[in-house]
């Protein structure tokens, strides 16, 4: 078979999709990321393709572990996303979701860094798109600003790209220092992707206003891509790990305020590439193994949350927890599988969590970094906080809202159960996800202490919760977040410099006319038809006159 | 509309008292299994229990506190779409 890139399949599969109708059009969406997870296993290892670009010799096709175990979890969650997608009404969705997902795996298999940018600024366009689906006036404001950052994010990556091949002579995309310019360039278009700080809000911002099935296909792909970026390019730098930590709190605290049930799950995105984030600045090898082990589990419990809160949007049109309540009791497998995904999330053992996140964790201590192991501690209890209860209480539990809505249609609840079924099952045969990891895996997750700490941690977090419920009663609000710059305080000043141009320009013409008119007033006064220089002289004047200069001449002339 | 099982008041006390009992079960079982300690804080008995409960209260507390800096209403933001 020749080698087909699964990226080029999913886009030309986008194209597919979005001619095809009905019956057709859903077995074509299901077929198309399952061929290219199908390539993803198939194709050997190496440079597949291989050209030359303005003279520097690219690599728009490779392979090794670590992108073999990202284009497997991006394929496998298209056609979940898929699936949950099929009775999506909006027709844009669907095909922009795959152009998303086939970009993504364009990052993931390209050898250097011109295809990285290439397919980089295609998921921008890609996930704008899915954005733009959803149709309602918040969404177009979000995309807006979602594009505004991201495409900005695309611009420092082709600057570092370029001074990075200038000073290197290569576009290979290797592990880079961040000792140049061009170097830290690329790195904070990466960080851009990853929703790092000071402009994380971008991601709370935007995701939340795709629709119901949009915001499952957001979740998985432009963050996670950072960290496959971030892992390729700069492991083991070390600002990562204060990036990190800040991440991992910033996603915590926020989520906490939070009303909107799907922007809850949204910050809780960056708290989880926090976690992953922290991981690559540490750089040993278990600790790389667990940000790439702890992605993977990610993008399936995270997109499972995601269905998990997309059914009961699409079954109630509600999405503030002070709307929602008591669904558990008509929505049984919605409520389940978003339980499945929120144990998940907090890493109880025999979920996904378990055997991923705590690797990081592990590395931590391993490497003696008491403060960051302790942060990491305090994170891992937060999540359980912020996602693991909040979301599943607030939506399926607490006060009843009275609201009785089935179950949503079948296709939504079978990729629920696929998501959940992944979840659970990664956690207790977790030996396949280890032999897909790039470096050799010598961590044994099930241990006596380390199942019994994390019941502590997890349990008396879920304590500390119902015992301070009081203090986290939803409330009608927002977080301001630094999006309050470029929102709130930029509009306003453009707002005022505006009125004191207006006013500026409206005193300047003023002036001018107030001149202008004293200078026509002379004019007129001299000239008008009446005036002293313009009205019509009687000749008998006229004869006087001549007769006093001929005079005057006559006097000058005789006293000369 | 007839309440569902689990909402009873009754329900809600057993599930405590369950609670309670797992909790208690899971800070002695640490007695059971060998200790794998890392620095000196986890040596602590029930390290992690206290350390999960602590910083979750110091969480709640710490988001508390920002929230009455940096809540809005919900329709903070919402004129702004007036410019489509």
């Amino acid at each position: 078979m020749p080698d087909l890139h699964p990226g080029l399949v999913l886009i030309f599969g986008a194209l597919l999709v979005a001619l095809l109708r009905g019956r057709a059009r859903s077995t074509a969406a299901l077929i198309v990321p399952l061929a290219a997870l199908i390539l993803v296993w198939t194709v050997g290892d190496g440079a597949i393709w291989t050209s030359r670009l303005a003279g520097y010799p690219i690599t728009p096709f490779a392979v090794d572990k670590l992108s073999r175990l990202f284009g497997t979890i991006f394929a496998l969650m298209a056609f979940g996303g898929a699936l949950f997608a099929l009775n999506q009404s909006a027709r844009l969705e669907l095909p922009a979701a795959f152009l998303y997902a086939g970009a993504a795996l364009g990052v993931t298999f390209a050898g250097d860094l011109l295809t990285v940018f290439v397919f980089w600024e295609l998921m921008a366009i890609g996930s704008t798109l899915v954005l733009w689906s959803a149709g309602t006036n918040s969404s177009y404001q979000a995309s807006l600003r979602y594009l505004m950052i991201h495409l900005t994010g695309g611009v420092l990556l082709l600057i570092g790209v370029a001074g990075h091949a200038l000073e290197t002579g290569s576009l290979q995309f290797v592990a880079m220092a961040p000792h140049g310019l061009s170097q830290w360039l690329i790195l904070a278009a990466f960080l851009v992707n990853a929703g790092a700080p000071p402009i994380s809000a971008w991601l709370p911002d935007a995701y939340p206003e795709a629709s119901w099935s949009g915001t499952v296909f957001l979740s998985a792909f432009t963050t996670k891509i950072a960290v496959y970026a971030l892992m390729r390019g700069f492991p083991g730098a070390e600002p990562l790990i204060y990036i990190g930590l800040y991440m991992v709190f910033y996603g915590i605290i926020y989520a906490l305020l939070e009303n909107d049930m799907r922007r809850i799950l949204a910050y809780s995105i960056i708290n989880q590439v926090g976690f992953m984030v922290t991981g690559i600045g540490i750089g040993t090898d278990i600790a790389l193994n667990g940000a790439a082990a702890h992605a993977f589990t990610h993008i399936l419990y995270k997109a499972l949350l995601l269905m998990s809160a997309g059914s009961v949007l699409y079954m109630t049109n509600k999405r503030k927890c002070t709307d929602l309540g008591g669904l558990f009791q008509s929505m049984p497998i919605t409520a389940l599988c978003g339980i499945v995904g929120a144990l998940a999330i907090s890493s109880f053992p025999l979920t996904s969590g378990f055997v991923s996140k705590s690797m990081t964790v592990q590395s931590a201590a391993d490497e003696h970094l008491l403060v960051v192991w302790l942060l990491l501690g305090v994170a891992s209890a937060g999540v359980f906080l912020h996602a693991g209860i909040k979301f599943p209480w607030f939506v399926f539990f607490q006060k009843d809202s009275g609201l009785r809505p089935p179950d949503p249609p079948l296709n939504m609840r079978l990729a629920m159960i696929l998501f959940a079924i992944l979840c659970v099952g990664l956690g207790v045969f977790y030996e396949p996800l280890y032999r897909l990891l790039p470096y050799p895996v010598d961590f044994q997750p099930y241990t006596g202490a380390h199942v019994v700490s994390q019941l502590q941690l997890l349990l008396f977090s879920g304590l500390a919760f119902f015992v301070m419920l009081k203090w986290l009663r939803r409330t009608l609000t927002i977080t301001l977040d630094v999006d309050w710059f470029y929102r709130a305080f930029l509009v306003a000043a453009v707002d005022r410099i505006e009125g004191s141009v207006t006013a500026m320009r409206d005193r300047i013409t003023g002036k001018l006319r107030g001149g202008g008119a004293r200078v026509s007033g002379a004019v007129r006064r001299l000239h008008d038809s009446q005036s002293i220089l313009a009205r019509t002289w009687q000749s008998g004047t006229m004869a006087m006159l001549m007769l006093i200069m001929l005079m005057t001449l006559l006097v000058v002339g005789y006293l000369v | 509309m007839e309440q569902h099982w689990l909402t009873r008041p009754e329900t809600i006390r057993k599930l405590w008292r369950l609670f309670i009992a797992v909790l208690a079960a899971v800070v002695l079982a640490e007695v059971l299994v060998p200790r794998e300690a890392h620095f000196d804080v986890d040596r602590l008995f029930s390290f992690y229990a206290l350390f999960g409960f602590v910083a979750c209260a110091v969480l709640i507390v710490v988001a508390k506190a920002l929230g009455v800096l940096l809540k809005r209403p919900d329709t903070y933001y919402d004129d702004e779409a007036g410019d489509a």
